[in-house]
């Protein structure tokens, strides 16, 4: 339900982008959503359908990348992939890690006419 | 409905105080029609959620923006913060599923220690003013945000609300997020501290189920402990799914009803003045 809002903010940061940048017309966005933002990718997709409408955004297409998530064991110090945020680490098996990669909610870049 | 423009559009936020008229109206909405119709050719596969995006545009110009999704949040978080701190303030931004007893909490706190201290309560609901009128009669400044469709609490939402309140005295401004352990986890409200509010009644598994939440928080208060002797649940269970999550996390046990562990909920308050 959040992905709504989400959306939103996410057409309001391309329309102001756009606008900088004298343009009235957004063809693309690039987005990038980390495996743990807590944001449903499928929802999200929705919900952008909804968001564009009637701004200049509304015939732009969306790009959502999503990023692998990756910890660092607060223990062993070693990196590796994570699915959860209650994953242990593969090699002390131990919780209690700091995410460095997974957490990201961004627009990356847009296309503008 | 809306006494701005009479429309009776669900989903706008609004601001008020027990007792008063509509105190703040926070216009999200545009009057225009919101049409599901969708562009594409027949058999074309909707939007792609692809990991190789090639830079080849047929058209156009690109601009790098590299912002954050929630950057404006996070912004207006900062600024609630810093508010709080130049009035003394400690706000704690509570969350946890509905029927949690998360105003039952609220309630028998202001209650026993409003002598010792100043309570300030934002309260959020989809709808109604009930949790504002029942803090409303422990004779404390409150203010409800009906939030209408929307399922958490935003800084600005927040921002809004602290504009309604007499803040006189320092002391604390509790949160009462909308009854939700998903969506809340996202928005810093520029809180001092997140407390999420689980009970007996629910599964030991919550914590596991909802992880973003319970990484989020600084506390987890386990409410309805006088109702163990009637339960399966497992507290060590419930805890062990919270620390995996988040190994930090503190615990405190205590039932709102029957008033076990209120005074290590009161401690934790006391040790957060200074």
């Amino acid at each position: 339900m959040h992905e709504l809002s989400i959306a939103m903010s996410i057409v309001e940061i391309a329309a102001e982008y756009a606008e900088k940048d004298n343009s009235d017309k957004v063809l693309e966005i690039e987005i990038e959503v980390g495996e743990l933002s807590g944001i449903v990718v499928e929802a999200l997709d929705f919900a952008m359908d909804a968001a564009v409408k009637n701004t200049i955004c509304e015939n732009a297409k969306w790009m959502i990348s999503i990023v692998e998530a990756r910890a660092k064991c607060s223990s062993t110090g070693k990196t590796y992939k994570v699915q959860s945020l209650y994953s242990p680490c593969p090699f002390c098996k131990k919780f209690g890690h700091e995410l460095i990669a997974g957490k990201e909610l961004r627009v990356r870049s847009i296309l503008v006419e | 409905m809306c006494d701005t423009c009479g429309c009776g559009q669900a989903d706008e936020v609004s601001i008020r105080k027990p007792g008063k008229e509509m105190g703040k109206h926070v216009h999200t909405h545009e009057h225009k029609e919101i049409v599901h119709t969708h562009s594409h050719e027949p058999g074309e596969s909707p939007h792609h959620h692809h990991h190789d995006h090639s830079h080849a545009h047929a058209q156009g110009r690109e601009i790098l923006v590299e912002q954050d999704v929630l950057m404006k949040n996070n912004l207006l978080a900062e600024r609630n913060r810093g508010y709080f701190e130049a009035k003394n303030l400690i706000a704690l931004n509570l969350v946890s599923s509905p029927g949690s007893g998360k105003t039952s909490l609220l309630e028998r706190t202001i209650s026993d220690l409003k002598d010792q201290h100043q309570f300030y309560v934002i309260e959020g609901d989809q709808q109604t003013m009930n949790d504002a009128e029942r803090i409303n009669k422990t004779g404390t400044e409150v203010v409800q945000i009906n939030t209408g469709e929307g399922c958490h609490l935003d800084s600005d939402m927040v921002r809004n609300a602290i504009k309604e309140l007499n803040i006189g005295k320092p002391g604390f401004l509790m949160i009462e997020n909308v009854g939700n352990l998903v969506c809340p986890a996202l928005f810093d409200l520029g809180e001092s501290k997140r407390v999420v509010i689980m009970s007996t009644t629910e599964g030991e598994d919550k914590p596991a189920k909802y992880p973003t939440m319970f990484q989020s928080a600084d506390l987890c208060v386990i409410n309805k402990i006088d109702l163990l002797p009637y339960l399966d649940f497992d507290m060590q269970v419930a805890k062990d799914y919270a620390m995996k999550v988040n190994p930090d996390l503190k615990f405190i046990e205590l039932s709102v009803r029957s008033g076990d562990g209120m005074e290590v909920w009161y401690s934790w308050l006391n040790n957060l003045k200074h």
